[in-house]
């Protein structure tokens, strides 16, 4: 059992808890994730750590009410407990100095993105974060980036904050002014999907962070199977990051889609 | 004492010598042996949770043990790999002292009514009774021991094994599986103070996860995990030894001895075109779904993929467990695939029995080659290469070899690919200077279960990389021996 310290709307379907877990909030490294669940009969669902107070002994998660069990655990608050939670899990992010990365991130990607944006940017990189949403009130942790990178590059589909477009968009037009030596992306499949494809065309290393289904998030299931340069990979052991130019997307959107009409009942 | 001169002097007991001589050994053989009550199985191939086997009454248990012949040299407990002292269990229970029969099994084994319920008992215990050599069938021990172990724990009498003087020396497992359980039920006899660390949500590693309701109920194996808490062990779920705490960490809170028992985490898949279609999965995620998660519950949240076709390719345990189960949730039709004939099978003789009782389609010598999905990238059929037996392998099985040209597909809406595991790498990778083998198992002293690292024991499938439960409990109790001897000798 997690206490829930605080929780903070972030927009109307993203929400941030920070939750008491002294031990991982001690031993988590910047693109780690959780298993998180709520309730006697709730469902294991694998969340990336956002950020972490070791001081203070807590985590930061933050969700987005897409189905089910991320619902629930949307609708807990302060000072209510998560059943179950275990981590770190996957592989740290590795982070070196490289010279200049833009980290791309889109929907609820953003808050696992922040501690690869903090690590990068410690590391004495020079970092360019763009944000990408379908409309200004759905751009998160807007100040934190700016806080821990060099530039801020907000996209919306609609126009209504920053500049009309999508995220390649916004990569591309930091790729066309300077030189990019890295490319971090989370957020929708399909997103980084079209990033990769970007950057595969100016020969960028890309990293992708995957957030598939997951049963035990210890490597014991096998659901979080993706194929990475043709050979199969378990986003849980061997993730959650990979060379994003060597992902099948389309195979991975396919399986993200195996349970679709249960999350939503 | 050594164990030959407990069974000498147990034998010597007066009222064994009288119950020898109550009746003539001619007699004892003569009693057919008695056949376990079974749920109906068009009646339980479609119900998810009850258990299949009903145990005998006192009446057939104790006709039972009169067979066994307490012999001078019971070769049955060569044949027990956590060396139950079987005839004097099973004389207890001819004489109607149920309780104590099940303190007897209580002695050596952390998890009776679990061993009595999945032991491979024909291939163990049973395979070196002395009635086979009579050519009749053997004492059914597993029958008796799971009698022994329900009495008790139905009777609400249930013993707690004598504890050693505290020692105040602690020990750590890793993982609450078969030889973790097994391991700290030992230590905490000897007076260790343990700490179990499982890194699920549950106690019991695979006997929560992997054996089905309908074989080995939860309910079972909780009343076990609470005879253990009782003898003084600690648990700890959620947290991961090598991730949520380290070794060094382990050492700093004074932990003088790990046991690492942490399984076979990683599924194998064969690597052939289409195994990632949705509704291909392994059997480790078709089980935990159902098993740890309750997916098949309406109440539960996780969701559990539910088909009308279901192949399971393979002929183990954990195959037939997974068929058995679809069948349960509703499959018209639940197949196992398997590449080699029914005689090389690996499972239990009593779950092919059992699944074939409840309708299980075998195809046998046949191997799936493709899997071929449709527009949502959904299996819809599977390609099978038709197989025969050749030569015998290094395995001693003949080795099936394909049918040239003999290319079958059948329609399927789910594949459970249940063709074994590989050791789990995460908590090996968390201790540095383990020695581990090429197939990523940790090496250790085969005697004493000691890793390259002094201080750090390991056993059950991270050692062996895919074995049965009571051989996992065996190595549960080799390290306990093992690491007490180590432990005394620093004192």
């Amino acid at each position: 059992m997690n206490k829930i310290v605080s929780k903070e709307q972030f927009s109307a379907n993203v929400v941030k808890l920070v939750v008491e877990a002294p031990l991982i909030a001690r031993t988590r490294k910047a693109g780690h994730f959780v298993i998180v669940k709520v309730g006697a009969k709730g469902e294991r669902i694998p969340l990336t750590i956002a950020g972490a107070d070791v001081e203070k002994g807590t985590i930061d998660l933050v969700i987005q009410c897409v189905g089910k069990s991320s619902r629930k655990i949307c609708a807990l608050n302060e000072g209510d407990y998560i059943t179950d939670l275990v981590g770190p899990l996957g592989q740290a992010t590795h982070v070196e100095k490289v010279g200049t990365v833009v980290c791309a991130g889109g929907g609820v990607g953003v808050a696992p993105l922040m501690p690869i944006v903090e690590a990068f940017h410690k590391a004495g990189n020079r970092v360019i974060v763009v944000l990408a949403a379908r409309t200004k009130d759905l751009i998160i942790l807007e100040d934190q980036m700016q806080a821990n990178s060099d530039e801020v590059v907000i996209m919306t589909d609609d126009g209504s904050y920053g500049t009309k477009g999508l995220v390649t968009d916004g990569v591309e037009s930091v790729i066309k002014r300077e030189k990019v030596d890295l490319c971090v992306t989370i957020g929708p499949a399909i997103m980084m999907k079209f990033v990769s494809i970007l950057t595969k065309k100016y020969e960028i290393p890309t990293v992708a962070s995957l957030n598939t289904i997951m049963v035990d998030g210890t490597g014991m299931c096998g659901a979080c199977r993706i194929t990475v340069g043709g050979k199969t990979k378990f986003v849980c052991v061997d993730g959650p990051e990979f060379d994003a130019h060597q992902v099948d997307y389309d195979e991975m959107i396919m399986r993200l889609g195996a349970y679709k009409e249960h999350e939503q009942k | 004492m050594a164990t030959e001169n407990i069974i000498i002097t147990r034998r010597a007991e007066p009222w064994r010598e009288e119950l020898r001589k109550s009746k003539k050994n001619k007699e004892r053989t003569d009693i057919p042996r008695v056949k376990m009550n079974e749920l109906d199985p068009v009646y339980r191939s479609r119900v998810r949770n009850e258990e299949v086997n009903l145990g005998l009454t006192a009446e057939q248990a104790m006709q039972e043990a009169q067979r066994c012949l307490d012999c001078v040299n019971p070769t049955c407990m060569s044949g027990c790999p956590v060396s139950i002292n079987i005839p004097t269990f099973i004389k207890y229970i001819e004489k109607g002292e149920f309780l104590n029969a099940a303190k007897t099994l209580k002695e050596t084994s952390a998890l009776p009514a679990v061993c009595g319920r999945v032991c491979p008992q024909e291939k163990q215990c049973e395979a070196e009774c002395i009635h086979l050599k009579m050519k009749k069938e053997a004492v059914a021990i597993g029958y008796l021991e799971r009698f022994a172990a329900d009495y008790e724990r139905e009777s609400g009498q249930i013993s707690v094994p004598e504890i050693a003087a505290p020692n105040n020396i602690k020990i750590a497992v890793v993982g609450s599986g078969p030889a973790g359980l097994s391991f700290a039920g030992d230590m905490a006899k000897m007076g260790y103070d343990v700490t179990v660390f499982e890194a699920l949500h549950e106690i019991g590693g695979v006997l929560k996860y992997g054996i089905p309701e309908f074989r080995l109920p939860n309910e079972i194996v909780d009343v076990e995990i609470e005879g253990l808490h009782k003898m003084g062990v600690k648990f700890l779920s959620n947290c991961i030894v090598g991730r949520t705490i380290t070794y060094d960490d382990l050492h700093t809170e004074g932990f003088k001895g790990i046991f690492v028992a942490s399984g076979a985490g990683l599924p194998n898949f064969m690597n052939i075109p289409g195994e990632n279609l949705v509704g291909v999965m392994s059997s480790n995620e078709y089980l935990t779904r159902v098993n740890l998660m309750d997916a098949a519950n309406p109440e539960s949240d996780t969701p559990v993929w539910l088909g009308k076709n279901i192949a399971v390719i393979g002929g183990g345990n954990t195959a037939m467990d997974s068929v058995r189960t679809a069948k349960r949730l509703g499959a018209d039709r639940a197949i196992i695939v398997y590449r080699r004939s029914e005689e090389e099978m690996p499972a239990r003789v009593e779950e092919v029995k059992h699944a074939k009782e409840e309708g299980i389609e075998f195809m046998t010598l046949h191997n799936p080659i493709e899997y071929i999905g449709d527009q949502y990238g959904r299996v819809k059929q599977m390609r099978l290469q038709k197989m025969e037996l050749g030569e015998p392998d290094a395995s001693g099985r003949r080795r099936p070899v394909a049918i040239e040209g003999a290319i079958e597909t059948i329609d399927v809406d789910g594949v459970i690919v249940s063709v074994g595991v590989s050791p789990n790498p995460l908590v090996p990778r968390a201790f540095q200077g383990l020695e581990i083998s090429k197939w990523g198992t940790i090496v250790v002293n085969q005697d004493t279960m000691q890793s390259a690292l002094s201080d750090v024991y390991a056993g059950g499938d991270i050692v062996r990389g895919g074995a049965t439960v009571i051989l996992a409990m065996g190595d549960g109790r080799r390290a306990a021996a093992g690491m007490h001897e180590q432990l005394q000798g620093k004192e």
